[in-house]
């Protein structure tokens, strides 16, 4: 655990800009820097755990494709590495929405996942579904291609946002152990550091796939770990929450009491494993809150049994999203919990959850958060 | 000295003002335009010019003298006006959303 003099940087990607938020301990006021990178969307943005002042950001465009920005000074300068992920070999093809083949093309980084050893070591998710691995701090890129090519890469379908890798868990215990996400493919493991792959999605249902509880194609939306305890893994799927004991080899479903189990972020207390968060969304076609009532929901028992924690947020006309990698937690004594909306908004709750206050209130619409506690 | 125009978004990331003039040797086309500014300026390796294939970003377009030379061969001559640096040539973002 940290202790509360230790100090606090969020780092918050959203469609125009990245911001960095800084406060102590107490989490009561924050400084904000940004827009950095203005006008760019900013998809994910993440710190080193092993060199906090490093940080790796995904900057993209519709116009201008992708960049990658690397900063060592902890988000106040920054520098352009490597932009180049090509695809291993000739890439075949996946599913387009009407079931038809359509050829894998690069679009864009989802997620950059640094290494948990490494400074220099970056994964990154990327859109169409692949997964990359940098060891020189992003300068170079090399696609973990066992992924891809497993299998059924040509059975995989884009969600309504595209087909991103979007979730990259490592286990702090197994160092060779890798879990990955895809919408809308399903979950994926490697025991090898990435050269080999298998589907764990034994147990999911989806009833927008043909075969509803096939070996892939399910919409899973995120994937969270506590890290003490990878064996658990919680996940909020298109619909359903879901938890699996062994690693992914089997999934129940823990969406008990939630209003509505949609929703797209997913995380773990810092220091509770069986302590989970979501935002619940009303449906796939609506994207916003049940009521237009703003409230995460807290399990304190691993799933099931949810209760809402509503203290702060709005609950009356919010129709805001909270999109799949806009949820995070610090580790400080009492648990920091924080989320952005695609409004504007970052929430953060000093407490667990109980009580919640806007740090930023009219930033763009936001794609990630990030939590940094820092000595 | 050829000029070059890019958009606002890869100024910034070039890091420089205004507009750019480059050395690029005859006959001027937009192959040897681009080769030229992405030797300038290696972070603009991929954002006009796709990795790989080097094909044109489809959200962007090359003007000039009043011309679109987005659709032809990348090694066609650009007009006199441009290979004199009397004109410059224009990397522009296609306009989406209103």
């Amino acid at each position: 655990m940290a202790a509360n003099g230790s100090r606090v940087r969020v780092l918050v990607g959203t469609r125009k800009g990245a911001f960095v938020l800084e406060s102590d301990g107490k989490r009561k006021h924050w400084d904000i820097t940004g827009p950095h990178f203005g006008g760019w969307e900013i998809y994910h943005i993440k710190g080193s755990p092993v060199d906090p002042n490093r940080i790796y950001a995904s900057q993209t465009s519709g116009w201008f494709g992708q960049i990658v920005q690397r900063s060592d000074d902890g988000g106040k300068t920054w520098e352009a590495v490597g932009n180049e992920f090509a695809y291993n070999g000739v890439p075949g093809t996946h599913q387009w929405y009407d079931g038809t083949a359509h050829p894998w093309e690069f679009k864009r980084v989802w997620h950059m996942e640094p290494s948990l050893t490494d400074a220099e070591t970056v994964y990154a998710g990327v859109e169409d579904a692949a997964l990359f691995k940098s060891v020189d701090g992003g300068k170079t890129w090399s696609e973990l291609s066992g992924l891809r090519e497993h299998g059924s890469g040509s059975k995989w379908q884009p969600g309504a946002g595209g087909m991103g890798l979007h979730t990259i868990l490592l286990d702090r215990l197994n160092p060779e152990r890798i879990f990955i996400a895809i919408s809308a493919a399903g979950a994926f493991r490697s025991e090898d550091g990435g050269k080999t792959w298998k589907p764990i999605n034994k147990g999911l249902l989806s009833q927008y796939i043909p075969d509803p509880d096939a070996e892939v194609g399910h919409c899973v939306h995120r994937i969270a770990m506590h890290p003490a305890r990878p064996q658990t893994l919680f996940m909020q799927k298109h619909w359903d929450v879901m938890r699996t004991d062994d690693a992914g080899d089997h999934w129940h479903e823990v969406s008990g009491n939630l209003p509505t189990d949609f929703g797209f972020v997913i995380d773990v207390h810092a220091h509770e494993p069986e302590t989970v968060y979501v935002v619940p969304i009303k449906s796939d076609s609506e994207h916003y809150p049940p009521d237009g009532q703003l409230r995460v929901y807290r399990s304190r028992c691993g799933g099931n049994e949810w209760e809402a924690l509503a203290n702060g947020l709005p609950q009356e006309h919010c129709y805001v999203n909270v999109l799949r990698d806009a949820m995070a937690v610090d580790s400080l004594d009492r648990c920091g919990v924080y989320f952005g909306t695609t409004g504007g908004q970052v929430y953060a709750s000093a407490d667990s959850g109980d009580s919640w206050e806007a740090i930023a209130r009219d930033l763009p619409g936001v794609l990630s958060v990030e939590v940094q506690t820092l000595p | 000295m050829i000029r070059v125009v890019i958009p606002a978004h890869l100024r910034t990331l070039a890091g420089v003002d205004g507009e750019l003039r480059l050395e690029v040797d005859a006959p001027v086309t937009p192959r040897r335009i681009l080769d030229a500014l992405e030797a300038g300026y290696p972070v603009l390796r991929g954002a006009i010019r796709e990795h790989g294939t080097r094909k044109r970003r489809p959200w962007l377009r090359f003007f000039a003298c009043e011309e679109d030379f987005s659709h032809q061969s990348p090694d066609e001559p650009l007009p006199d006006p441009v290979a004199q640096g009397l004109e410059p040539f224009f990397v522009v973002g296609a306009i989406a959303g209103g």
